[in-house]
């Protein structure tokens, strides 16, 4: 069984007019997903955006109301049973039970897969308690574990067998900056083991850090999705002159196509920003030799390219306007 | 533009990992083919076994529940109760007070009886309601519902080894009665040979097999409940919710059984046969309450078995 999930087009996962109503509700609006083999696939969205519902049908636990997903190359949910021993996953924070130790909670989701070997069955519960950092608090009960001891305790679960995806919605939720980085070097680890790693967030600065490609939710519908260089060129480019002949610049900056905005007064002369779209701007180097060229005397010169967090903004909307 | 300080940013920049960011990871890496050792362990260990090992894990997380071990207790504390009380107390006039309490302090063994009659009509299924409620509604609850469907568990497998799970509480709720009640019998009256229903008498040790088979029916009569405890179960994310409409239910079904304007209806009540079992106590055993028992039960492990696999193989998991 190596990967019959290598499908033409080398997709991890792969969603088409994904769809889920609940009632007049639409949770996930027509959604088509693609997620290269290897990628680590940031899932960005604000709250209430179906994130989560997305990821419960890719994993088979809700049906979709229309639409196909495939994972591992195989349909889902008829693919289930062979393509989820493959699949490591945190769900919507992690839930165990608290009247047993950690130890026994992952013995028990073990137990629960027919892929697990028993005879491995302590040895694998054991590494994964170590990757995660918990073997010291392996035979406390759960009931005692702190809510980032739990999304440890979360992730270990998911890291239970050799998987070739993994699909973590918020694994960073709950953690303190140390285990935020371990799981940000664990999520490189597993991308270089090969594991495709699809990664739900609302932490944008954690999805420009680890991922290689990304989407973006807003209302249940998909608003952007590619590699997350392109996905930050989608955006504008703004450069930021400072220069005491602002009167000239301006020409100068509408000439190439740049947007001027209001400059401010600096000591050493004024703060010219514009803006233009990713696409149409010129390189830097031709918009300061343009600006020379005026005779505008340039005393500092800088492109910023959008942030991640801009983007999604620019994508999402402002404010705490959660998707209805 | 510098993106916002999360928590995430706000621990040190780390010169030997951050090469690692711009390699882009994953990308170009031999992706998901890695052989043998992903391939390896993929491959299924036989059903049979697998579906042990899963048993094996319900009943251990079952029974070490404390909430199942103090239920076992309580349930043992019955007899201890009455035989402390029969103890106590000066000669029990026969007739008076449940069937065979008259008996016990000539034979310890009477006690068993005496409270394995008594817990019947209420304690038997109150425990069994919430364990057979908790089946699927607990796991939904506590969340680990989806992280065994996503284990993959299965939804028809899951479902089987929780039913199974049920039973055997089912039987070990009674066993523990008979247990606890032969066991205070035995230390505070006489024990000796008991005489049955028909006249014909019994050595002790016939006697304790007696006992273990009314343990048995009652195991029987248990499971039509544990089965519509599961189906109601599969309803609702509240276990609580599961848990009181199967012990209504049971009570319902006892209170339609005494009412005689429902006489049609007495020999489809799940609970019709819950006090046949004195015929076990006859010699040659009387099998004839025992088998219409068992298909009664039959029927009902049939429907709500069914009503179950209906409603928890389609249902969005969404806890």
């Amino acid at each position: 069984m190596t990967a019959p999930g290598s499908t033409a087009a080398g997709l991890t996962i792969e969603t088409q007019g994904l769809t889920k109503r609940f009632g007049h509700q639409v949770a996930v609006d027509n959604v088509d997903l693609a997620v290269p083999h290897g990628a680590v696939f940031g899932f960005l969205g604000p709250n209430g955006s179906g994130k989560t519902t997305t990821i419960r049908m890719l994993l088979g636990l809700a049906a979709a109301s229309a639409g196909t997903v495939s994972v591992l190359g195989q349909p889902m949910p008829q693919g289930l049973h062979e393509v989820l021993p493959r699949v490591g996953a945190l769900v919507e924070g992690p839930a165990f039970y608290p009247f047993l130790s950690g130890t026994a909670n992952l013995h028990r989701f073990d137990a629960a897969s027919r892929h697990g070997p028993p005879a491995t069955r302590k040895a694998r519960v054991a590494a994964a308690l170590e990757r995660v950092g918990l073997s010291h608090a392996a035979g406390k009960r759960v009931h005692a574990y702190s809510l980032g001891m739990k999304q440890r305790l979360g992730i270990a679960n998911a890291l239970l067998s050799p998987r070739d995806l993994l699909v973590l919605d918020e694994p960073t939720n709950g953690l303190d900056p140390q285990g935020t980085r371990e799981v940000r070097s664990l999520v490189r680890s597993l991308a270089a083991d090969g594991a495709t790693v699809f990664v739900s967030s609302h932490l944008l600065a954690e999805v420009e850090q680890i991922c290689t490609h990304a989407a973006i939710m807003s209302a249940g519908k998909l608003v952007a999705q590619g590699p997350l260089a392109e996905l930050r060129q989608a955006g504008d480019t703004r450069i930021r002159l400072l220069t005491p002949d602002a009167g000239t610049a301006c020409e100068v900056l509408l000439r190439l196509g740049m947007t001027p905005g209001k400059g401010t007064h600096e000591p050493d002369g004024e703060v010219l920003t514009a803006v233009a779209a990713a696409s149409s701007v010129a390189p830097p180097e031709d918009i300061v030799a343009g600006l020379v060229a005026a005779g505008v005397r340039v005393r500092g010169f800088s492109v910023e390219r959008e942030s991640l967090e801009d983007r999604f903004v620019a994508l999402t909307g402002e404010g705490f306007d959660v998707a209805q | 533009m510098p993106s916002s300080a999360t928590p995430s940013e706000l621990e040190q920049p780390n010169d030997a990992e951050k090469p690692s960011d711009s390699e882009q990871p994953g990308r170009g890496s031999p992706a998901v083919s890695v052989p043998g050792r992903r391939g390896g362990s993929v491959r299924a260990v036989p059903a049979g076994a697998s579906s042990l090992s899963l048993l094996a894990s319900e009943l251990a997380t079952l029974f070490r529940r404390r909430r199942t071990m103090a239920m076992l207790v309580a349930l043992a504390a019955i007899p201890v109760l009455i035989a402390v009380a029969v103890r106590l107390s000066s000669a029990v006039p026969p007739g008076r007070g449940p069937a065979f309490l008259d008996r016990i302090s000539q034979n310890g063994l009477f006690v068993a009886v005496t409270a394995m009659l008594v817990s019947v009509p209420l304690f038997l299924p109150l425990t069994i309601g919430v364990v057979a409620g908790d089946t699927i509604a607990g796991e939904a609850s506590l969340g680990t519902l989806r992280y065994l469907l996503v284990a993959p568990a299965g939804r028809v497998r899951l479902l089987l080894v929780k039913y199974a799970g049920a039973l055997a509480f089912c039987l070990a709720a009674p066993i523990t009665v008979a247990l606890a009640g032969a066991a205070i019998g035995a230390s505070l009256f006489p024990i000796g040979p008991v005489t049955l229903l028909s006249g014909d008498v019994v050595q002790p040790p016939e006697a304790a097999l007696r006992l273990l088979l009314i343990a048995a029916y009652l195991a029987v009569s248990l499971a039509g409940l544990s089965a519509i405890g599961l189906f109601l179960s599969t309803m609702t994310v509240v276990p609580v919710g599961a848990m009181a409409a199967t012990v209504v239910v049971s009570v319902a079904s006892q209170i339609a059984d005494q009412l005689p304007q429902l006489e049609w209806l007495h020999p489809w009540l799940f609970t019709h046969f819950w006090f046949g079992f004195a015929d076990v106590l006859r010699q040659p055993v009387l099998w004839d309450s025992f088998a219409s028992n068992a298909l009664l039960q039959a029927g009902y492990i049939a429907v709500f078995g069914a009503l179950a696999y209906a409603r928890f193989v389609t249902r969005d998991i969404l806890s």
